[in-house]
């Protein structure tokens, strides 16, 4: 089974990475990403949120390993091995040829461990994020908020040391993003996981985040480190609260900022 | 009444736009295969009156009746001729899927190789067959290789050119996903990229199995030696030659029907691997 990590209070929490004075630029002359720096320890959950061009895909990119800082490093506290990371898209980005459990099976199938010894551990992943009862269905069979699960199942069958969202929910009507906002709470309350998050969604940053990143863009860099107190688990009822409301004026403000600060840019 | 009451449909409700979709689908079902069959049926009587009505001598042009006559007579004769054809078809066929799939594979694993050698393999598409052969047939002494050959150039591009997108067309995110994870070049060829081009191939394979059928008719005409183990090509020649008429048509015939048999059941197979997964085997509601 996937142990649970306990998740420590802010400022208590081991590091898992460490990204400091990144710059990332591209063919010589356009800037992606200026001195970013960023560290995230275990249990956090953040979100890096701005307008598009603003760089928050590239910095995932470059966590991710797809890319290479033009200067800076990222440090992973101990090295960074395969299965470290997981990675969910904001397309489902499942092979269609593939059954639920087949495509959860991949990262293991990867690193040569067989189906049978890790069945445990992918039925439990597909319990937590309530497929179960559909492991043997094709993608094409589900509906996108159902496709979108069996991503994240597949991005946390590994219990990696973090978990890189690109926009998952971005593409998904208002009710279905709702939905796997909570069901991705609950998720985290259960396994501990660390997640960064990219998002342009100012509500389902606080929603989420206990950090969060406002970026802006020409070129993109971080403007802003804001933090959301709120206890976890938030439930429905977060988002109604008051407290709720002024985390996310705040943000708003923030973000409009971000955005006239661009405008500044070009000008 | 209730809500759930209300949503209750009973089966039998089933308005009168429902009921008219259901009856033009069983007849489109029907149709697909009823309407070539009367086409066929009302050519054939056209053919058979055509030739009665006005007196064609037979060398000219026999009637269906006397051609399906000549075929049955024929049979020993047209049968292993068409055992011949169909072992040249389906060799090449072999072939073509080995060296298509296995170029394509080569291709993607080395952008160099694919620049080096791809303007080549369009150059033999682009060459007509009918050109080549007679040289195949002066340097290669053993007529069967050389018919092989012949059907093989016709058939392969197909298969290379579709495998070649197929496998370039696999996911991009699922790339990353497969560099992230740090799969080898091996794994990601074998859990991404062959089954991402399996469509394709498969769209590719199709189009190789009738031009391979036409590589093997075609190469036989320039061989054009004859005697025992002669393909079908060999026999309508030979027949031609001798104003055997009938015997063209019959063996004509059967060569036709041997396209639509490979295109077939090609297309079958093609069906039963993508039938659960792939968009287009897939049979939509509405």
């Amino acid at each position: 089974m996937i142990p649970a990590r306990a998740t420590l209070p802010l400022g208590q929490r081991p590091r898992v990475l460490d990204m400091a004075g990144v710059d990332k630029t591209f063919g010589g002359n356009v800037t992606a990403l200026r001195k970013m720096s960023l560290t995230v320890n275990e249990g956090d959950f953040i979100s890096l949120l701005g307008p598009s061009g603003c760089g928050k895909s590239t910095a995932l990119r470059l966590i991710a390993g797809l890319m290479l800082p033009t200067t800076g490093r990222i440090n992973w506290q101990g090295g960074q091995g395969t299965g470290d990371l997981g990675v969910v898209f904001q397309e489902p980005t499942l092979m269609p040829w593939a059954t639920v459990a087949q495509n959860t099976y991949l990262p293991f199938r990867i690193r040569g461990q067989s189906y049978t010894s890790v069945k445990p551990q992918i039925e439990e992943t597909l319990r937590l994020v309530g497929l179960e009862n559909f492991r043997n269905a094709y993608p094409r069979e589900l509906s996108g908020g159902m496709k979108m699960r069996v991503s994240i199942a597949r991005a946390l069958v590994t219990n990696p040391r973090l978990i890189l969202m690109d926009e998952p929910f971005a593409a998904l009507d208002e009710i279905t993003r709702h939905k796997l906002n909570n069901d991705l709470l609950a998720l985290k309350a259960q396994t501990g996981c660390t997640v960064v998050f990219v998002t342009h969604s100012v509500f389902e940053s606080v929603f989420l985040s206990d950090r969060i990143l406002v970026m802006a863009a020409r070129p993109g860099r971080v403007i802003r480190e804001l933090t959301v107190g709120a206890p976890y688990p938030r439930d429905e009822l977060f988002r109604t609260s008051p407290e709720y409301a002024a985390h996310c004026r705040a943000t708003s403000e923030a973000l409009h900022e971000a955005m006239a600060e661009t405008i500044g840019a070009q000008a | 009444m209730t809500i759930a009451e209300n949503t209750r449909i009973p089966a039998a409700a089933i308005d009168a736009e429902e009921l008219a979709r259901a009856r033009r689908i069983r007849m489109e079902r029907i149709g697909k295969w009823l309407m070539p069959v009367l086409v066929m049926a009302a050519l054939l009587v056209l053919w058979d009156r055509t030739v009665v009505w006005n007196n064609i001598p037979k060398y000219i042009l026999p009637g269906p009746g006397l051609v399906l006559q000549t075929l049955i007579k024929d049979w020993p004769l047209l049968f292993s001729a068409l055992l011949v054809t169909l072992q040249i078809t389906l060799m090449a066929l072999a072939v073509a899927v080995v060296g298509g799939v296995g170029l394509a594979v080569l291709f993607t694993q080395s952008r160099w190789l694919e620049m080096s050698f791809y303007p080549y393999a369009v150059i033999l598409q682009v060459t007509p067959v009918v050109s080549i052969a007679p040289l195949i047939f002066i340097y290669v002494d053993n007529r069967t290789v050389g018919l092989l050959l012949c059907a093989w150039l016709v058939a392969f591009f197909p298969v290379l050119a579709n495998t070649t997108l197929g496998l370039n067309s696999a996911d991009h995110n699922l790339r990353d996903l497969m560099r992230i994870y740090g799969a080898t070049r091996w794994q990601k060829l074998r859990y991404l990229q062959l089954p991402s081009a399996l469509p394709y191939f498969l769209g590719g394979l199709r189009i190789a199995g009738g031009l391979s059928l036409i590589g093997a008719v075609v190469s036989e005409y320039v061989a054009g030696t004859g005697g025992i183990g002669s393909g079908l090509a060999f026999r309508i020649l030979e027949a031609g030659y001798r104003l055997n008429i009938p015997r063209m048509f019959a063996a004509l015939a059967l060569i036709a029907a041997s396209g639509v048999v490979i295109f077939a059941g090609l297309s079958f197979l093609s069906y039963m691997l993508l039938r659960k997964w792939h968009e287009s085997a897939i049979k939509r509601e509405v």
